[in-house]
């Protein structure tokens, strides 16, 4: 059994691509290993800001032989037939054997193909993963027609100790590498891949990723203690730093006390965005002034040169963004909100300036449904885009909505109107915090509605995995705001509603899609999302489409009450029951209804019932179909479901007793009519047919 | 804060270490093209030389402006005016990471002493039709250099690839100078009293005067007509047999600098604005597919 490592050395790789990049090298090298045929005990993949590198443990030395039977033509086919299968396979007749198949007498060989040694198969297997090698992004450099993600300088590739020699361009396989760039820039020579991690280790590289992010905590979490202060761990940003460093040192720098009146989210953002810092936060949670950068050396000086240097720029970017605080803050939100009309919405949508006097004015109607002063509603969602056109959010579009918060209060606006302004972005995705005070509800669900039926209107809706406008989380977004505040709103009513506040220019797009037509399918699209949601909590999604089917339903707040209902009934015995003979009855309706080719759909005769169960049925039905449709209405799902229950017993004995395909044609035609009445009566809560098991 | 003034670590005597460095590297040393650019890659030595696959190396100084930038001299790191040194190399060569991180070195950025980087930042330029794919050189933090390998120029791939390093000469001054405000940067080397001048005394004014102009009183109705004229010039010159590509170019130039004016003036709407880079793109890959027939390596 033998090891197999390689190392791809190149120049830094971006870390966003980084753990990727290991997978990828990982899957396409063992996926080329597996398909010659040779077996393995573990491959694991490391990567750093220069290397990809892959080791494979417990490769054979030499691929299995293989015993393949093949067979040949027929033994009376032509003569040049024959030959041409000697030839190719480099026998002569004597080697094959006659066999009699189902299909005539064959001429059969049995080829023993030798295993080729293990290293031979290599190179080619290296060559196919680094051309298909499927970076986000990859690059040309001098004159060499490669592509990798970044010029490539270096090929470690051993097998069982020995180099396998292999190229790409002018660089070729060796058995050394290099460390640190700056600490240990020598070649190193390795036998295997202890060797190589130790080595490297020495040389100021750590290998595997993960014990660098444990480095980096690790250390950012001593100096911060030192100072009963804690490192604000984000791990998006511990990813990538991780990602910008072979040798991890966590260093703490000052935040000038002149800077620590900026806002919180300002100064964080300024310290994450450009500088890549952690923040720091005292024992009350507050912001210190203190920040941990992460260099990627050792410096002579402990650092001390680095530390300052990254606080004098640290400086200049707040210095920058003291100078955004107080530019902003010299003009109202509403007097920027005018010049919305320079920034696009959508090109074909007009300026968010349109955008949002349409939010005003959504935010208005639904004021309504979520119970709040349609005026404040209105002011929140005028002004929600303007810090848009702010300094601040110009450099920093992450703070869209948290400055308008800001300079709403500067401005002297209430409290509700600059909380709602905040919070209009959210929820961003199932995980983020739902808002829940009326006004910040009305806004959000008007941000979200008027992006969805617009982008529908000029048809670019998500299709597979491309979503450019985020409208799925946009979906998803409204239906978290409706249900986890439990409010009534008629889905359809609004959506049409908004498709007439986009102006006539959009007449092109209105003449391809009417406003019903627009309505229906964005109704559809969010019934999907609601699916997705719910399944994620264990909500059956057959009984979500049982109900939407209908078409009757667009208020997602009464849908899950009717979903909710309805799964406790079919987990009663009642209910499967009831599900059972629904089943049936949908079947022997459909299966009748083809052969006759006609459809049972009309009235029961109630003269024409022969037996006392169909009779028993039928007046069942008579009575639960208004029963049902009335609780419906009056949104008592209890008391349809136990109005459903009832009709267990009469259907049961029904299917016991009574013969549907009889000789009697107008009493069979009368049953199917009587079981297609069925069908109808458990419509008014959902359609069954949709419900599986 | 006002550095001490040395001459080792002055404005100037950084350009001129740069300015060595490169000419020992086979860099012609060449002086900035005299014309309103927004930076060095502007320059006919970067966007039309890196075309083509004849060998190239060049260093250069290049007076950059963006006049949506300006603040008025009131911001210590903005400038609507500020300098680049731009570097070539065509081919890329192998070691052109070793021979940037020498010319650090060169400059007095010990490298045991400070925190070097390379930041994942992809360049594109929409106006050249043109990309690349490199990093963002920390040191320290701080974003020193911008370091990219040419893919495409005027929307045609470059083949051999060209690399350029370009330095952000005020930011890299500050760093090394030790100063938090760029007009507080020491420019010659000389005590005061002795004609020593800081960065301030040579630009404020400037910047004083062109934010004004930049944001305030540039006729724009004047700008948006030279902007036509470039533009039809340029067309004019492209379409002559044989074509002039340099002269043409000047004009493509010309056209890009006014747009960026009209866009400080704030008078160009979103839409429009796509539609005017669009114009200066055309106008680019023209003058990059006349230069290349002008080589004698027709497109």
């Amino acid at each position: 059994m033998a090891e197999l490592l390689l190392e791809i050395l190149s120049e830094e790789i971006p870390a966003r691509m980084q753990a990727r990049a290991a997978d990828d090298l990982k899957r396409l090298m063992t996926d080329g290993l597996k398909k010659a045929g040779l077996t393995f005990e573990d491959a694991r993949s490391f990567v750093t800001p220069r290397r990809l590198a892959l080791v494979v443990d417990g490769l054979p030395v030499n691929q299995p032989d293989v015993t393949e039977e093949r067979r040949g033509p027929r033994v009376d086919a032509p003569e040049q037939a024959i030959q041409g299968f000697l030839k190719g396979n480099g026998l002569t007749l004597d080697q094959c054997e006659k066999r009699t198949t189902p299909k005539g007498e064959f001429y059969f060989v049995v080829v023993e193909r030798k295993g080729q040694v293990t290293a031979d198969l290599l190179p080619e297997m290296f060559n196919d993963m680094f051309q298909v090698f499927p970076w986000p992004k990859s690059m040309r450099w001098g004159t060499g027609g490669q592509r990798w993600v970044r010029p490539l300088h270096g090929i470690l590739c051993l097998f069982d100790g020995a180099v396998v020699p292999m190229a790409v361009g002018s660089t070729k396989s060796t058995n050394s590498t290099i460390g640190h760039r700056v600490l240990a820039p020598g070649v190193i020579g390795v036998n295997d891949f202890a060797e190589y991690r130790d080595k490297l280790e020495n040389a100021q590289v750590i290998l595997d990723a993960d014990e660098r992010r444990k480095a980096i905590a690790g250390q950012a979490e001593k100096l911060t203690k030192k100072e009963k202060l804690t490192v604000k761990i984000d791990n998006s940003l511990l990813a990538e730093v991780t990602g910008l460093v072979e040798w991890p040192m966590a260093l703490m720098g000052r935040i000038d006390e002149v800077f620590m009146d900026l806002p919180e989210e300002v100064l964080t953002t300024a310290m994450r965005h450009h500088q890549k810092y952690f923040s720091v936060v005292d024992a009350k949670g507050k912001l210190a002034p203190r920040f941990i950068a992460v260099a990627n050396t050792e410096a002579t000086d402990d650092g001390k040169a680095i530390i300052a240097g990254n606080e004098r720029v640290l400086r200049a970017r707040l210095a920058d963004a003291r100078y955004f605080w107080d530019q902003d803050r010299k003009r109202t939100l509403e007097s920027r909100v005018a010049g919305l009309d320079g920034v696009v919405f959508q090109q074909r949508l007009g300026s968010v300036l349109d955008k949002a006097e349409r939010m005003a004015k959504l935010a208005r109607t639904l004021a309504e449904y979520t119970g709040v002063d349609p005026d404040l509603a209105e002011r929140a969602a005028r002004l929600a885009k303007a810090d848009l056109t702010t300094e601040m959010v110009v450099e920093f579009p992450e703070l869209q909505g948290v400055m308008g918060r800001y300079y709403a209060l500067a401005d002297g606006e209430t409290a509700e109107v600059a909380e709602a302004i905040a919070d209009h972005y959210a929820p961003q995705g199932p995980a983020d915090r739902c808002p829940s005070a009326s006004v910040n509800v009305a806004v959000a669900m008007a941000d979200k509605i008027d992006s969805l039926v617009g982008f529908w209107m000029i048809d670019e809706k998500p299709t597979g995995s491309k979503d450019p406008f985020a409208l799925r989380r946009s979906a998803l977004g409204v239906i978290r705001l409706i249900v986890e505040n439990e409010l009534s709103v008629p889905l359809l009513e609004l959506f049409t509603a908004v498709y007439g506040f986009f102006p006539p220019s959009y007449n092109k797009e209105r003449s391809v899609i009417p406003a019903d037509v627009l309505a229906r399918d964005l109704l559809d699209f969010f019934a999907d999302r609601l699916k997705v949601h719910l399944r994620d909590k264990g909500v059956r999604h057959d009984l979500i489409t049982a109900v939407f089917s209908l078409g009757d339903e667009d208020d997602l707040v009464r849908l899950l009450a009717r979903v909710e209902a309805l799964e406790t009934f079919l987990a009663s015995d009642d209910g499967e029951h009831l599900l059972v003979a629904y089943k049936r009855a949908a079947n022997i309706v459909a299966i009748e209804e083809k052969k006759d080719g006609v459809i049972y759909d009309q009235p029961v005769d109630a003269g024409n019932l022969a037996d006392a169960e169909e009779a028993s049925l039928h007046a069942g039905l008579e009575e639960a179909a208004p029963r049902i449709a009335k609780a419906v209405a009056e949104e008592r799902f209890a008391d349809a479901m136990s109005a459903l229950a009832g009709l267990r017993a009469p259907v049961d004995a029904f299917f016991d007793k009574v013969t549907v395909n009889c000789d009697d044609q107008t009493l069979r035609a009368n049953r199917l009519r009587l079981l297609s009445r069925i069908r109808g009566a458990l419509g008014g809560v959902a359609d069954f047919s949709k419900i599986e098991g | 804060m006002t550095a001490a003034p040395d001459k080792k670590t002055s404005f100037q005597s950084l350009i001129l270490a740069l300015q060595t460095f490169w000419a020992d590297q086979g860099c012609v040393v060449l002086q900035p093209y005299d014309m309103e650019v927004g930076a060095g890659t502007f320059h006919p030595a970067t966007t039309l030389r890196v075309l083509g696959t004849k060998p190239w190396r060049a260093a250069y100084v290049q007076p950059s402006r963006r006049p949506a930038d300006g603040r008025y001299g009131d911001n210590p790191n903005r400038l609507q005016h500020y300098y680049q040194f731009q570097v070539i190399l065509k081919p890329s060569p192998d070691d052109s990471q070793d021979l940037y991180l020498q010319s650090l070195r060169h400059l007095g950025i010990d490298e045991g002493l400070h925190d070097i980087r390379f930041v994942e930042d992809d360049w594109e330029s929409p106006t050249l039709g043109a990309s690349g794919l490199g990093w963002e050189v920390w040191c320290d933090g701080m974003e020193v250099t911008q370091f990219t390998y040419f893919q495409q120029m005027g929307g045609m791939e470059c083949d051999p690839v060209a690399v350029e390093f370009t330095y952000g000469l005020e930011r890299l001054a500050m760093y090394i100078q030790g100063v938090d405000n760029v007009y507080d940067l020491d420019w010659n080397g000389l005590p005061k009293d002795q004609g020593g001048l800081t960065y301030g005394d040579v630009f404020h004014q400037a910047e004083k005067e062109f934010s004004a102009y930049n944001f305030e009183h540039a006729n724009t109705e004047a700008v948006a007509r030279h902007f036509k004229d470039a533009e039809a010039q340029c067309g004019a010159l492209l379409a002559l047999t044989p074509p002039l590509p340099l002269p043409a170019y000047e004009q493509c130039i010309k056209a890009s600098h006014l747009f960026n004016l009209l866009d400080a003036r704030g008078v160009i709407g979103v839409a429009e604005r796509a539609a005017y880079i669009a114009r200066v793109r055309a106008l680019a890959k023209g003058c990059c597919e006349a230069w290349l027939v002008s080589q004698g390596e027709g497109v």
